[in-house]
């Protein structure tokens, strides 16, 4: 018998888990895939910055491998890096971590979240986010076991999660709440008011709560307020950050998680099992960006800005209403004036004018009738990108 | 303020308009801005930095380290506007160290740059000694890099 039998699709179908069958695929992919084939697209389709990371970052990681540093890290992550995220934590939110056992080095936020789901959730268990979110949160919930639970949040309620939506989604199951503000897809940031109520909600149920704060530098003219730093939530908020969008950095994958140190002992126990450690050079050049001053991020942040007012103010001259984001790199136009579906949408803006665009669908149903364009991109390419979409707005406007 | 300045240094072409929607400033504050900006000599021009030898130009360079003498009561900038109001001087700084005068000096051809410091520069009065770099290759000016700059490298859809 032949040793390079073909895979029988039946049996490996089968070989594969029920969890994973039932996870769905990613809504983006199917795009990446139609693109691939395609020239002359303008893609607003990314999640990344268009910056390369700062010089004086990539000359530290490169002067570290010059010194030969290729070992593995501890497992929670260097303690230089460890102690200079503490300062950093306490400079910039008030925050007072232990860098010894209360701060965890993740390959990314996405490992971050993936411990902090599994570190916490018993089979059944609920967590409550937002709907649209991340495309990773119900993901990483499933995958460990729970069950998420979306709370509704529309164009009207700018976005923002609400205490009350979620105390009324509060059942015996809910373990924790996620969130992820400044938020992807929507650009909303959560005033500091509605986070008091919602810390108070957390409080009275006894939750955890999962934050990702990863756009957190990212806000434009609104201040962004860490949600572990509301009293009596320090003991009850996993933070997750890190170094990808502010830093431009997304391809070096060096997140952190920071919380009390029986939560954080129980992610270290699942990762020193499943990453041992973050890469040595990457953390090398995450300390670098803590040590430097944040003058190369803030002028990113400004050209963001500006670009960012240029993107809405265009969408809302070809006749889609915008809400203003008001944080991280997106705007989520609403495409109802076409009466088509996001996905339809998004595919035929990509056919029949070359445009990229995320359709709201994949970040959850409250997504429908929205698309999510990324301003991370040049200022002639959103101008022309913009040109595109009034051409296509005007074709296919609802009569 | 600084927003509607950092854009402009980025991109001397934007229009008011742009700007304005850029900075969410209204156009008429964005204009008046400007024009004060330019008045006092805030904004001293508008152009393009061009790479002369892409357009088959030649051009030679140099850096020449200039001593000087410096004069009661003017100090250096008599003898540096002497230098500076020379069309073949096209930077020109006042140094610490071991000179006085850094002068970038411009021309079509090396032998022009070597009479213009030999019989216009060092004999000045006050000029003590020169010593001439030619500048061999440019690699970066005034924050353009001229080949192989920084190219983002994403794939067109990203979570």
């Amino acid at each position: 018998m032949s040793r390079s039998e073909p895979v029988n699709t039946k049996l490996s179908k089968k070989c594969i888990s029920d969890k994973v069958t039932a996870l769905p695929p990613s809504g983006i992919r199917k795009f990446f895939d139609l693109l691939s084939n395609m020239e002359g697209v303008i893609s607003l389709g990314v999640g990344e910055p268009d910056f390369v990371t700062p010089w004086y970052i990539r000359e530290a990681a490169i002067y570290s491998l010059e010194k030969g540093y290729t070992m593995y890290t501890s497992n929670k992550g260097t303690p230089e890096l460890r102690t200079e995220l503490a300062k950093y934590l306490q400079s910039h939110h008030g925050l007072v971590y232990n860098p010894d056992d209360e701060i965890l080095i993740t390959v990314g936020v996405s490992e971050g979240l993936d411990l902090a789901a599994r570190a916490i959730l018993n089979p059944g268990d609920e967590v409550i986010m937002p709907d649209p979110c991340y495309v990773a949160y119900p993901a990483a919930i499933s995958l460990a076991g729970g069950t998420p639970v979306r709370v509704p949040t529309t164009e009207g309620n700018d976005f923002e999660i609400t205490a009350a939506d979620i105390e009324s989604s509060i059942t015996p199951k809910t373990r924790a709440i996620l969130i992820g503000y400044p938020c992807n897809p929507t650009g909303a940031v959560l005033p500091r008011q509605e986070l008091e109520r919602i810390a108070e909600v957390v409080k009275r149920h006894h939750l955890l709560v999962i934050s990702d704060e990863i756009y957190c530098q990212l806000v434009y003219g609104v201040e962004h307020t860490c949600l572990a730093s509301l009293p009596g939530m320090r003991e009850r908020t996993i933070l997750l950050n890190g170094f990808s969008k502010a830093y431009a950095m997304t391809g070096w994958r060096i997140g952190y998680a920071a919380c009390g140190k029986e939560i954080i002992g129980a992610m270290t126990k699942i990762h020193q099992y499943t990453i041992m450690c973050a890469p040595i050079m990457a953390q090398m050049a995450a300390l670098e960006a803590l040590k430097s001053n944040d003058r190369e991020v803030d002028v990113m942040v400004r050209d963001y800005d500006r670009r960012r007012r240029v993107i809405v103010k265009g969408f809302r001259d070809i006749g889609l209403s915008c809400f203003e984001p008001k944080g991280a790199f997106y705007a989520f136009p609403s495409i109802k004036v076409t009466g088509m579906s996001s996905e339809e949408f998004a595919e035929k803006l990509l056919m029949e004018e070359k445009v990229a665009v995320v359709p709201g669908t994949a970040f959850g149903d409250c997504g429908e009738g929205y698309v999510r364009c990324c301003y991370a991109t040049s200022l002639p390419e959103i101008e022309d990108a913009l040109k595109r979409m009034a051409r296509f707005i005007d074709k296919h406007r609802k009569k | 303020m600084k927003q509607i300045f950092e854009a402009l240094e980025k991109d001397a072409r934007l229009t008011p308009d742009q700007i304005s929607t850029m900075t969410g400033t209204s156009v008429a504050e964005v204009k008046k801005a400007i024009k004060k900006a330019e008045q006092d000599r805030a904004i001293l021009r508008y152009k393009a930095i061009i790479d002369w030898t892409k357009l088959g130009e030649e051009e030679v360079l140099a850096l020449v380290e200039v001593k000087v003498v410096p004069q009661r009561n003017v100090g250096f900038d008599a003898i540096a506007e002497r230098i500076y109001r020379f069309k073949e001087a096209r930077s020109v700084y006042l140094a610490s160290g071991t000179y006085d005068l850094a002068v970038i000096v411009a021309c079509k051809t090396m032998q022009e740059i070597a009479v213009f410091v030999s019989e216009k520069l060092a004999p000045l009065e006050a000029v003590q000694g020169t010593v001439t770099h030619f500048i061999l290759k440019k690699y970066k000016e005034d924050g353009e890099i001229f080949e192989g700059g920084e190219e983002v490298k994403r794939l067109p859809i990203a979570p």
